[in-house]
């Protein structure tokens, strides 16, 4: 949203294409309601009177040639052309197997923060909330402001790592309120570190969940399960376009440009910094792409002190060995092909397992099982090849068929 | 926004609020979205999209992640069964 703003401010004709129903990715998912709220509503108005053209619950999946995407909506598809072209596709929650992972009301932290946004009643619910990472205390507070019921926050990362993180937030004063704001939100609910997931138990759905702490285990009683392992970029479009990766995130200059001229990249696929940091690269990246230069160099300074939130989080929350043995024998690990861990255990690399098992083949193409499995075989993945986003048939074979799609190209094209 | 809109789940007709994605209908309904390749019922996980575990036919097309999906009035869904 703040690359659109910035880039139709500077005069140029601006187009989002974007999977979710409405704008804002996940951290504004669903509107208004807390503090965050307030950057929500404003760039959501600068959006409004830029003039940007929306192209809501459509998602981009393969690239015939340099300048053009082919995007897939729910009815149709559409040739989008562009001269520049800015991604800004976030990140996902990692995920990692544990026996039980795979029962109804078992979700990610956000993932279950998202339903609740869409309608999901939690009033009463009891909901244990585990992973790792500072979205686990957002969404705490989130659903306890909702009127859920939360007996435990169980961090995987050591006391003293999260010392350090407080420390290191001490130049940051709006984190530090963000911080203190959280706290009185919790107050109460307990917080434990060095603590993660053994078992989820239930017979159709949840019905408790057994979690390590301080070495002894401990049994709770919950409805649902808010599980996920701090954040993972989504690269693969960037992947697609011949951008090139470094250490997992995508390569960008100081004006947030890729190794591919014409295509910049913004927020986490960057670098995991959160709300803060994808605001300010957005920006910049919008500037450069319209020919705003000297404007964009002058948020390199704000810039480069939410990078370092981002190397702290990076840091802190580094999932820890013990962790390599969540997984039983017969734990599912690819959802969609049903692949037990002990199957993968005999894999060795991810292409033998694709090949041998069929993990990683499914609709997710290893979204899911992927960071798993790196973490822990240490599997690189593949390079990824089109469709990046699963299409429908019907939608390939009319742009291979020869004269120009109806719905192709929206409003002139895309910078 | 209190707006209620009407879909059908499985043939149950649910009322939600205006805003309620599908994923969120299904649930409200007691029902899971899929069934894994090895008989598991499957509900959302990731809640974004990505995952694909709430996967359910609605109006007859197949394969929709419902928890893309804003409930619009008198659509039909149906789960794996």
């Amino acid at each position: 949203m703040a690359a659109a703003v910035r880039a139709a401010e500077c005069g140029v004709h601006v187009g989002i294409v974007d999977d979710n129903p409405t704008l804002g990715g996940q951290i504004w998912r669903g509107g208004p309601e807390d503090g965050r709220s307030r950057d929500a509503g404003r760039w959501s108005e600068l959006l409004r009177t830029a003039g940007v053209t929306k192209l809501s619950g459509k998602r981009i999946f393969d690239q015939p040639d340099r300048g053009i995407v082919l995007a897939e909506g729910n009815d149709d598809v559409s040739e989008l052309r562009y001269q520049n072209l800015i991604l800004a596709t976030g990140a996902r929650e990692r995920f990692l197997p544990f026996p039980g992972w795979t029962l109804s009301n078992v979700m990610g932290a956000g993932g279950l923060q998202a339903m609740v946004k869409c309608g999901l009643p939690i009033r009463g619910k009891r909901v244990v909330i585990a992973g790792t990472g500072p979205l686990l205390l957002a969404v705490a507070a989130y659903l306890r402001k909702n009127g859920a019921e939360i007996p435990m926050i169980c961090e995987q990362t050591s006391w003293s790592s999260l010392a350090g993180f407080s420390l290191a937030l001490l130049s940051q004063p709006a984190k530090i309120a963000q911080g203190l704001q959280l706290k009185r939100e919790l107050s109460g609910v307990p917080f434990v570190a060095n603590s993660w997931p053994l078992a989820a138990h239930g017979r159709q759905i949840l019905e408790s969940v057994t979690v390590s702490r301080g070495g002894k285990s401990e049994t709770i009683l919950c409805d649902y399960l808010a599980c996920g392992f701090h954040l993972v970029p989504n690269i693969e479009l960037a992947q697609l376009l011949g951008c090139h990766v470094n250490g997992g995130y995508v390569r960008v200059d100081d004006l947030q440009r890729t190794t591919v001229k014409e295509v910049f990249c913004a927020g986490e696929p960057t670098g995991i910094g959160g709300v803060d940091s994808a605001l300010i690269e957005g920006q910049i990246a919008g500037l450069a792409a319209a020919g705003g230069t000297a404007e964009a160099q002058r948020l390199f300074g704000k810039r480069e002190k939410a990078r370092r939130f981002a190397r702290t989080l990076d840091r802190t929350f580094r999932l820890r060995p013990e962790l390599t043995k969540l997984p039983s024998a017969d734990t599912l690990v690819c959802r969609c092909e049903d692949v037990p861990y002990s199957h993968l255990q005999q894999q060795t690399s991810w292409r033998a397992a694709k090949l041998h098992t069929r993990c990683g083949m499914g609709p997710c193409q290893g979204r899911v099982c992927g960071p798993a499995t790196q973490f822990f075989f240490k599997w690189t993945p593949d390079s990824v090849r089109p469709p990046v986003f699963p299409a429908r048939i019907g939608d390939l074979a009319s742009i291979i068929g020869g004269p120009e799609p109806e719905n192709s190209t929206v409003g002139g094209g895309l910078e | 926004m209190l707006d209620q809109v009407r879909v059908t789940v499985n043939g149950a007709s649910i009322s939600v609020p205006s805003g309620t994605t599908v994923a969120v209908a299904v649930t409200i309904a007691g029902q899971a979205c899929r069934t894994s390749v090895s008989g598991e019922r499957r509900g959302p996980l990731c809640g974004m999209g990505i995952c694909f575990e709430c996967r359910v036919a609605i109006d007859g097309r197949p394969h929709c992640r419902s928890c893309q999906i804003l409930c619009e009035p008198g659509m039909e869904v149906t789960t794996d069964e």
